[in-house]
């Protein structure tokens, strides 16, 4: 089996080497999209990690500080981090103060690395889950994403961030602490622009990702973030992935599937459908066109199901054991 | 040993969608395995074997969480059938479970623990001594049998061991379903400190004691396994009786 492996993986590496669009300079080609008046993003593509992407799937962003710039999100590899400072030093002058960590997923903290002699902050509940899951992350990630990974390492915050104002080189943030796309989700607002870096509980233009979701308070974060959207400040909202809005459409998309998502899986396990028969459920239509819909869905069957059966099993009052 | 196949073979054929027929195989594993002849010497010895499409396995070809594969065995479409034995070509432990439809539908769902890539098989013995095998490549990225329990994280478990909840369908589509979830931690010996611990045994019976279906249960079986099963007409309430690997018992009652 071992030699059977290895054939294959010699085999899908030669496939790879000679796809069209592989870039050997691993160069992801990062341009700063400016926001508001100092504030720049890097917009991510709407897929899956691979090979070709190198895991530029992910929105990144800095705001320029009269003191420093502030960095929210460091990417998904040492790579990306390293091109993203250079990105940074060619708009602005002003050294990096400060890197956030919206939360403990990969694509948005394993550029941490390009950062390490910065203070790099995240909620407590970020820091618990980068030390519990990130080298299986970067793991993961060297899996999927190839040789872009090279060099990277899980380097964790060292500074803990609570909700409420947070004055940096500066500039005034507020921080708002949530939870629901994983078990701590930050929120960051910039006052002086009016931008809402709303991290991975938004995505706009791609399915969500439930791999460490709680729906019920993913929906109660989504409630407390659109209320920013209607302060008479909001200028812009940047998701944790697709294009950057100026009004609270990718809080209401991320809401419509999640609502959707949960009353399906709900809906299923009353009906008595075991879980290979939810996988095979269609989307609707409304959903079809959305890129990686499909297989988002039935990444989220295997999150979620088995909790929903759980509680409609448990629920039934049939048993008397 | 040949022979007699082949006659069987002929024989299955002519009874069958001329799309079916095409894919019955007596050798060469269809799913490409360097296990096959191992598990057919393990499970089968000698005995005659068919690959045959009316054993229906399905599984995602992609598992997301390894720890919760869910399988779905369905041999339903063949006659008499007396045990199906479903294996995991190139787990650690390669046994899955084994299931006597003694007066259920020959069909079963549950989920498996899968430690790397490998196919997941139903061999189904029918009246005739066949083996009708059928089968799906599952992969993975594994770590699925050596990984911990949640269980073995938290002690509240233990109130809970073998605790039952479930349900029957007596209407809709899935009218004469049942499906139950078990409270265990289905430990499979194979992280160092933590003894194999799973249930062994489940016995299903109709209200008037006649048997529905056995299932004896291997480690690979995820934790806390839920179980689907089908009558083909609705009933009186299950009764469900069953054991694991260190001798605690338990029993329910799963009205419809």
């Amino acid at each position: 089996m071992k030699r059977y492996l290895l054939t294959l993986f010699l085999a899908v590496f030669v496939v790879l080497l000679s796809l069209p669009g592989e870039a050997a300079d691993f160069d992801y080609h990062l341009q700063a999209q400016p926001v508001a008046d100092g504030v720049y993003t890097f917009i991510g593509r709407s897929e899956d990690f691979n090979t070709v992407n190198g895991g530029n799937i992910v929105n990144t962003a800095f705001i320029v500080a009269p003191q420093g710039v502030i960095v929210i999100d460091s990417g998904p590899s040492l790579r990306y981090g390293q091109q993203m400072r250079a990105a940074i030093a060619a708009i602005s002058p002003l050294p990096p103060a400060l890197v956030i960590n919206t939360h403990h997923h990969p694509d948005h903290f394993l550029g941490n690395q390009a950062y390490a002699e910065l203070p790099i902050a995240a909620l407590a509940g970020t820091l618990k889950g980068i030390a519990a899951d990130g080298n299986a992350f970067a793991e993961n990630l060297y899996r999927m994403s190839g040789d872009w990974m090279k060099g990277t390492e899980v380097i964790a915050p060292t500074r803990v961030l609570v909700a409420g104002p947070l004055d940096v080189a500066g500039r005034r943030l507020r921080l708002i602490s949530l939870d629901g796309h994983t078990g701590a989700d930050l929120a960051v607002y910039d006052e002086a622009s009016g931008v809402l870096f709303a991290g991975d509980l938004t995505f706009n233009g791609r399915a969500p990702t439930t791999p460490h979701a709680d729906i019920g308070h993913w929906l109660a974060a989504l409630d407390q973030i659109e209320a920013i959207t209607r302060e008479a400040g909001f200028r812009a909202l940047v998701p944790g992935h697709g294009a950057v809005t100026r009004d609270a459409a990718p809080i209401r998309r991320t809401r419509a599937w999640l609502t959707w998502l949960q009353a399906t899986l709900r809906e299923a396990a009353r009906a008595g459908l075991e879980m290979n028969e939810v996988l095979a459920r269609p989307l609707p239509a409304e959903f079809a066109d959305l890129p990686v819909a499909a297989s988002e869905y039935r990444r989220s069957v295997g999150h979620l199901f088995p909790a929903v059966e759980a509680a409609e099993l448990g629920a039934s009052g049939s048993v008397k054991q | 040993m040949n022979f007699p196949l082949t006659a069987a073979a002929i024989a299955l054929m002519a009874l069958m969608p001329a799309s079916h027929a095409a894919t019955l195989q007596e050798s060469g594993d269809p799913l490409g395995s360097a296990r096959w002849a191992d598990m057919q010497k393990t499970f089968l010895g000698g005995q005659p074997v068919l690959f045959d499409p009316r054993v229906k396995v399905t599984a995602p070809s992609i598992a997301e969480d390894p720890l919760q594969v869910p399988v779905t065995v369905d041999a339903s479409g063949l006659p008499k059938v007396q045990e199906v034995i479903v294996f995991a070509d190139f787990n650690p432990i390669v046994e899955v479970l084994r299931f006597y439809p003694e007066g259920a539908r020959s069909s079963l769902g549950f989920r498996v623990k899968l430690q790397q890539s490998t196919p997941v098989r139903a061999a189904v013995r029918t009246a005739d001594g066949i083996w009708h095998i059928g089968g799906t490549w599952v992969n993975t990225v594994g770590g699925g049998c050596t990984a911990p329990s949640a269980a073995s994280g938290s002690p509240a478990w233990q109130s809970r061991l073998n605790e039952i909840t479930g349900r029957q369908w007596s209407e809709g589509p899935n009218a004469g379903r049942l499906r139950l979830r078990i409270v265990h931690p289905m430990d499979t010996g194979l992280i160092a400190g933590t003894p194999a611990f799973h249930i062994e045994e489940i016995q299903f019976s109709e209200p008037d004691g006649r048997p529905l279906m056995r299932v004896k249960i291997a480690e690979p079986v995820a934790e806390n396994p839920v179980f689907t099963l089908q009558r083909d007409s609705g009933g009186g309430a299950i009764a469900v009786e069953g054991r694991d690997n260190n001798g605690n018992r338990f029993k329910a009652e799963i009205a419809p």
